[in-house]
C-alpha cells in the first residue's frame, strides 16, 4: 500500500479561532502525530492564498491526505475538495475538523482547555485520514421535466418560470382550480391592488403555456426513483365530467338543484354539487362533488346530464392513476387557517358574528357572497344570510399566533391583513368605527410602515394594545369584548357588531403525510424545512426537491413570489447540465459476511435495500441509485457486513479510539 | 508419526464444556487414537506438578475452558501457555468471559457480602468469609485470591484459536479437531466457526417479512411461539442476527431464540452494543410513547445483550467507585 502522507492546515478564521487558541503552538504538537508530513497555519484558509498553500504543498511534499482544521464542513468542505481536485488528488481524501463551532466558539472562556480539545480533535482526524480511501462519483442522467405541487401563486410562478426555461412542467393541484388563497383575497396589502386582477392573467398564462400540463383535482400518492429521475404516482380524483368533451359552458352548474356551502367563500355563500371553485376558475371544467350530488347519493336527479349540450357528464367515472417521470419537484402547497374553534374564548363557530380575516376577504370581494357588501351575519332557518351594515367592527390580531397554547410563531401576515381589513371597512362604510386590538404592529416589509401610518391615521380607526381575554355574545348577535389596553393601562369593554380574527396560519391539511412521501424534514411549526436557514432557503434535505412559498414558512405574496422564483431557478440549475453526480458515500454489503437477516431492509428510509436469494442464500443488495447515504443500515447491521463509504466502522472507530487515547482497540 | 500430546483444563466454568467433550462419545476414541492426553484433571489423574515437570512447548494442543476468576486460573493458564505449542480457548467463558463475566457488574466485596451474608438461603451467624490464608491445627492453608474482575482467557495469555459456544456444539468441536489434526487451520486468532451470523443458516430466516418492526418485545414465557416463523418477527429478542453462526441453529430447532453464545463476528468489537443498536433500530418509531413502552419491555438489557461477552466488551465491567461531588 502507498505510504500515507498527511498535510494539516489550521485556519485562524480571523479572530474566530486564533482569538481563542494559538495556532502556531498547535502546529508544533502536530508533527509528532503519525504520518504527518507538514503542518501549517494561515489567517484564512478558504481564501485564494490559503487554497493555493494546500495545492502547492500537495505537489511539493507529495501529500495524499489533507486535513483542514477550520469551520464546519457544511460551510467549506466543497471549497477545499476543489483545491484537492486542482492538485490532482481525489476529493474524498480530505478530512475537515470543525475547530470553530466545536471548539473556539463554544469554549471561548477557557483557552487552555480549548487547545487541548483542538489537539484531540485533530489527532482523531489524523487516524481517520489514514483510513480514508479514494471514492468515485458517477454521472446519472436526469429527466428534463419538473413536478410542481400546489397551484397557488407560488406554484403558478414557479411553473411559469420553469416553462420559460424550457422544462416540461406538471402542475398538480388538489382543488378543481388553481389560484390558491390569493384568489380568495379582495385586495392585497400594502399597495391595495386588486388580487384577482393581478392573479387571473397569470392563471390564464398557465393554461395557455404549451410546456405546462395542468393536472388539477389531483394529489400525489407516491414518489419513487431518485433525484433527477423521480417516478410520481398521481391520483386524479373522479370528476364525473369528461373534461375533453366539456366546453365549460356552465349550463350544468346553473341547473344543478343541490346547494352546498362554498369552500371558496369560506362557508359564507353556497355552490352547487357540480361546480367550479369560483367563476374565474382555471381550468374552466367543472367537477361533481360526490358527497352532495343527489344522483350519486340518492339515485335521483341527473339534471346536469340532461342539460349538458356535449354529453360530458360521466357518472360512472372513477379515480384514475397516472405516473409522471420528472427530474425535480417543487413543493408549493401553501397553508391553511388555524382552526379558530380551538380558541373557545373567542366563540368562533358559536357566535355568528365572529369571523376570520379570510371570511372578511370574501365579504369584501366583488365576486363574493354579498357581491362586496360588508355586513353582519344572520342565520335564518339554518342558512347563513347577510345582515345589516356593522357600525362597530373589532379586528383582533395574533388570534392564535404567538400563543403558548396555540401556535408559537408569528404568522407574518395578520398585522398587515388586519390593517388592510380596517381599510376595507373604513372605505366601504365611512361612518363605521373600527377598533384594532393588536399585540405589536410588525410592519417590517417594503411599504409596510407607510401603510400602517396611513391606516392608523384614518379618523375612524382606533388602536388598542391588547389581546381580548374573552368575547361574549348579546341576544341580537352583537358582541362584547373584554380587553386590557396596555397603552392606557385600562381594562376596556368594547361593543362590536362584527369581530374579525386575524388567525394563525398553519401548514395545509395533509402536509404531514405528504412530507413523508417526499421524505423531507419539517420545522417545529410543521412547515417544510429548508436545507440552510440563510444560504439554502429553497433546497431541502432531498436533492431535487425544492420548497416554494408559504409551505416553507409564513410569507406574504411578494416574498412568496420571490421564493417561488428562487425555487424554480434552483430546480432548473439542478437539471440544466443534463446529469447529476451521484453521492459517493453510499452503503455497500460485504457478501461474505451478510447473513440476510433483513435488519438493514427494515431500517432504510429510502427503500434502497432488498434481500435477494442467490443459490439459496439470502443477501442484502443496495440499490446505489436509491441510496442516499444516510448510514442507518450501516449502524443497524448486526454483523458488520453493511458499511458506508467514507464512514466505515474502521474509519469511525479509529477516530473514536484516537480521541479516547487507545481505550478502544 | 508420533501421537500428538493434548491437554484439557478448566477455569471458572460450569462443567458443561467438559461434558461436551465427553458427549463426543465414540468420537473421543478417534481422538485418543491420534493423540495422547497428557493432562485432563476432570477425567484423568494428573497433577499440576506433572505439567510443571514437562519441558516447555511439550504439549501440542491445549484446550482451556472457563473464565479467569481466581489467581489460580491465571497461574494455570500461564503455566499451560508456557508448556503448549497451541492454546485454544474452548467455550464462551474462555472465549468472551461468558456467564461468570456478568459478575463484572459487581466486585469481590459486593459479591461476598451477598453470597456469604445477604442471600436468603444463607445462615452465617458468625459472619465467616473465605480467607486466602487460614491456620488450622498449626497448618497453614492457602486459597486462591478472588479477583474483582472476571476476564476472558486472551486477557491473561495469548490464545491461538477459539472454539465458541456455551457449550461448543458437537459438530463445531469435531470440525475444529479435524482442522487441527489435518493442519487446515485458518489464520491465527480465528474463531473456528462460521464467518456469518446465525440467520444465514437458520431455517426460519426465509420466513421473515420484507421489513421487521417491533411494536412489542416479549420474553419466551410471555408468548406461545410459532416455530414456523422467525422468532425476532414475533417480538422475541433473538440474537441470531448479531451472533456468529456454526451452531447448526440448535437452539432455534429446539424452539428457543438465540441468546448469543457464539459471540460476535470478526467485524464487531462489542456484541452487546451491536445487539442493542440493531434491536433499537427496528423498533417502531412513529409514536414516542410506544418507543418508550417497547424499550421498557427489554428487561435486564445487560443480561440479555451481554450475556456471554461483558468482560470482552468495550466497557469490560461496571465502575464501582461512587463519585462524590
Ligand atoms: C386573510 C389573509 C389575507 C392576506 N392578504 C394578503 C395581502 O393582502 N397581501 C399579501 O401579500 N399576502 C396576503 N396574504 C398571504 C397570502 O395569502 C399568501 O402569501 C399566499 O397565498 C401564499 O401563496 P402560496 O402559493 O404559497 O400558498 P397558497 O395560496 O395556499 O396555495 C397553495 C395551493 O396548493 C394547493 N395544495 C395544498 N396541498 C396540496 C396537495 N397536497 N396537493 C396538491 N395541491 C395542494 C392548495 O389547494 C392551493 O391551491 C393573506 C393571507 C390571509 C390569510
Ligand atoms: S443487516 Fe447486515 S447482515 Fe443483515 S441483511 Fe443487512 S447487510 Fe446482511
Ligand atoms: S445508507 Fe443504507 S439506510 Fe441509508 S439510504 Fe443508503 S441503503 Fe438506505
Ligand atoms: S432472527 Fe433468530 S429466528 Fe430469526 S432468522 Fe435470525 S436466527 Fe433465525
Amino acid at each position: 500500500m502507498e505510504e500515507v502522507r498527511i498535510g494539516i492546515y489550521i485556519c485562524h478564521c480571523g479572530k474566530n479561532i486564533a482569538g481563542v487558541i494559538n495556532p502556531k503552538r498547535i502546529v508544533e504538537h502536530l508533527s509528532r502525530l503519525p504520518n504527518v508530513v507538514v503542518a501549517k497555519e494561515y489567517l484564512y484558509m478558504c481564501s485564494s492564498p490559503g487554497q493555493s498553500l494546500i495545492e502547492e504543498d500537495i505537489k511539493e511534499y507529495n501529500l495524499n491526505r489533507i486535513i483542514v482544521a477550520a469551520c464546519s464542513p457544511r460551510m467549506h468542505e466543497p471549497t477545499f475538495q476543489s483545491a484537492l481536485i486542482r492538485a490532482g488528488l481525489n476529493p474524498y481524501l480530505l478530512e475537515m475538523v470543525n475547530i470553530r463551532e466545536h471548539a473556539t466558539w463554544v469554549h471561548e472562556r477557557d483557552p487552555a482547555e480549548t487547545e487541548q480539545k483542538v489537539i484531540g480533535l485533530i489527532r482523531a482526524a489524523v487516524h481517520r485520514a489514514i483510513n480514508l480511501y479514494p471514492l468515485e462519483v458517477e454521472r446519472l442522467p436526469v429527466v428534463k421535466s419538473v413536478l410542481v405541487v400546489g397551484g397557488g401563486i407560488a406554484g403558478i410562478r414557479a411553473s411559469l418560470d420553469l416553462a420559460k426555461a424550457g422544462y416540461k412542467v406538471y402542475l398538480v393541484e388538489k382543488n378543481q382550480s388553481i389560484g390558491g388563497k390569493m384568489a380568495q383575497l379582495d385586495k392585497t396589502f400594502p399597495t391595495l391592488d386588486c388580487s384577482q386582477c393581478i392573479l387571473t392573467p397569470m392563471m390564464v398564462d398557465v393554461s395557455n403555456n404549451p410546456n405546462i400540463i395542468l393536472q388539477t383535482y389531483s394529489v400525489v400518492e407516491e414518489i419513487n426513483g431518485r433525484p433527477g429521475e423521480f417516478e410520481v404516482k398521481v391520483r386524479q380524483k373522479a370528476r364525473y365530467v369528461d373534461w375533453d368533451a366539456c366546453t365549460g359552458c356552465g349550463t350544468c352548474v346553473e341547473k344543478c338543484p343541490a346547494r352546498v356551502p362554498s369552500e371558496f367563500d369560506e362557508g359564507l355563500g353556497t355552490r352547487k354539487a357540480i361546480y367550479f371553485d369560483f367563476p374565474q376558475a382555471i381550468p374552466r371544467r367543472p367537477v361533481i362533488d360526490p358527497d352532495h350530488c343527489l344522483y350519486l347519493i340518492k339515485g335521483v336527479c341527473r339534471v346536469c346530464e340532461k342539460f349538458c349540450p356535449t354529453g360530458a357528464i360521466k357518472f360512472e367515472d372513477e379515480d384514475q392513476f397516472l405516473t409522471l417521470k420528472v427530474g425535480a419537484i417543487v413543493v408549493a402547497t401553501g397553508y391553511q387557517l388555524y382552526d379558530m374553534r380551538k380558541m373557545y374564548e373567542y366563540g368562533y363557530g358559536k357566535y355568528r358574528n365572529v369571523i376570520t380575516g379570510m371570511q372578511l376577504e370574501r365579504l369584501s370581494s366583488a365576486n363574493g357572497p354579498t357581491s362586496g357588501r360588508i355586513t353582519t351575519i344572520e342565520i335564518e332557518r339554518g342558512k347563513i344570510k347577510p345582515g345589516k351594515e356593522p357600525e362597530t367592527v373589532a379586528i383582533i390580531l395574533c388570534a392564535g399566533s404567538r400563543d403558548e397554547n396555540h401556535i408559537k410563531y408569528c404568522c407574518r401576515i395578520g398585522c398587515m391583513a388586519g390593517l388592510k381589513h380596517a381599510y376595507y371597512i373604513a372605505h366601504a362604510l365611512p361612518n363605521s368605527k373600527i377598533i384594532i386590538c393588536y399585540t405589536d404592529i410588525r410592519a417590517f416589509g417594503k411599504g409596510f410602515e407607510e401603510f400602517y401610518q396611513r391606516i392608523r391615521s384614518l379618523p375612524n380607526v382606533f388602536m388598542v394594545r391588547g389581546r381580548p381575554m374573552e368575547i361574549f355574545e348579546n341576544k341580537d348577535g352583537s358582541l362584547i369584548l373584554d380587553v386590557f389596553d396596555s397603552n392606557t393601562n385600562r381594562r376596556l369593554t368594547i361593543n362590536a357588531d362584527l369581530v374579525v380574527l386575524e388567525t394563525a396560519l398553519v401548514p395545509p391539511q395533509g402536509f404531514e403525510e405528504f412530507r413523508k412521501i417526499l421524505k423531507i424534514s419539517c420545522d417545529p411549526g410543521g412547515f417544510g424545512l429548508e436545507l440552510h436557514p440563510k444560504l439554502k432557503p429553497v433546497e431541502t434535505t432531498v436533492d431535487g426537491i425544492y420548497l416554494a412559498g408559504f409551505i416553507q414558512g409564513p410569507k406574504d405574496i411578494p416574498d412568496t413570489v420571490a421564493h417561488a422564483g428562487a425555487a424554480a431557478a434552483a430546480a432548473s440549475a439542478f437539471l440544466a447540465k443534463g446529469y447529476i453526480e451521484s453521492i459517493p458515500y453510499l452503503a455497500h454489503v460485504d457478501e461474505d459476511i451478510c447473513s440476510g437477516c433483513g435488519v438493514c431492509v427494515s431500517v432504510c428510509p429510502y427503500d434502497a435495500i432488498t434481500i435477494e436469494v442467490t443459490d439459496g442464500r439470502r443477501l442484502a443488495k443496495v440499490n446505489s441509485v436509491k441510496c442516499k447515504g444516510c448510514g442507518a443500515c450501516a449502524a443497524a447491521c448486526p454483523s458488520g457486513a453493511m458499511q458506508q463509504h467514507y464512514f466505515t466502522d474502521k474509519q469511525i472507530l479509529s477516530e473514536v479510539s484516537a480521541l479516547a487515547e487507545g481505550v478502544v482497540a | 508419526m508420533a501421537k500428538a500430546k493434548i491437554a484439557l483444563y478448566w477455569c471458572a466454568s460450569c462443567g458443561g464444556c467438559e461434558e461436551a467433550i465427553v458427549d463426543l462419545a465414540e468420537k473421543i476414541l478417534d481422538v485418543v487414537d491420534k493423540a495422547d492426553i497428557v493432562f485432563w484433571p476432570v477425567a484423568l489423574d494428573f497433577k499440576k506438578s506433572d505439567v510443571e515437570n514437562y519441558p516447555d512447548k511439550y504439549i501440542d494442543v491445549c484446550f482451556i475452558n472457563g473464565a479467569i476468576r481466581f489467581s489460580e486460573h491465571e497461574e494455570m493458564a500461564k503455566l499451560l501457555r508456557r508448556k503448549s505449542k497451541m492454546v485454544i480457548a474452548f467455550g464462551s467463558c474462555s472465549h468472551l468471559g461468558g456467564i461468570p463475566g456478568l459478575a463484572n457488574l459487581w466486585n469481590k466485596e459486593t459479591i461476598f457480602r451477598y453470597v456469604y451474608h445477604e442471600a436468603p438461603t444463607v445462615v452465617n451467624k458468625e459472619g465467616i468469609e473465605p480467607q486466602e490464608k487460614v491456620k488450622e491445627d498449626g497448618m497453614e492453608l492457602e486459597l486462591p485470591s478472588f479477583w474483582n474482575t472476571v476476564r476472558a482467557l486472551d486477557q491473561v495469555i495469548e490464545v491461538d484459536y477459539y472454539i465458541p459456544g456455551c457449550a461448543p456444539t458437537p459438530k463445531i468441536i469435531e470440525d475444529a479437531i479435524n482442522a487441527i489434526f489435518t493442519g487446515q487451520l485458518p489464520e491465527k486468532g480465528s474463531v473456528l466457526a462460521s464467518q456469518q451470523a446465525l440467520c444465514a443458516e437458520c431455517p426460519l430466516n426465509e420466513t421473515k417479512p420484507e421489513k421487521i418492526t417491533l411494536t412489542e418485545i416479549k420474553r419466551v414465557h410471555q408468548i406461545i411461539l410459532d416455530h414456523e416463523k422467525c422468532y425476532l418477527t414475533q417480538g422475541v429478542l433473538c440474537l441470531g442476527p448479531v451472533t456468529r453462526g456454526g451452531c447448526d441453529s440448535l437452539c432455534i430447532k429446539g424452539g428457543m431464540p438465540c441468546t448469543g453464545c457464539f459471540g460476535p463476528l470478526d467485524q464487531t468489537i462489542d456484541q452487546g452494543a451491536r445487539a442493542a443498536s440493531f434491536i433499537t433500530s427496528i423498533i417502531e418509531y412513529e409514536d414516542e410513547e410506544l418507543i418508550e413502552k417497547v424499550v421498557n419491555d427489554i428487561v435486564d438489557p445487560i443480561g440479555w445483550f451481554y450475556r456471554y461477552s461483558l468482560p470482552k466488551s468495550i466497557l469490560k465491567r461496571r465502575n464501582m467507585e461512587v463519585k462524590k461531588k
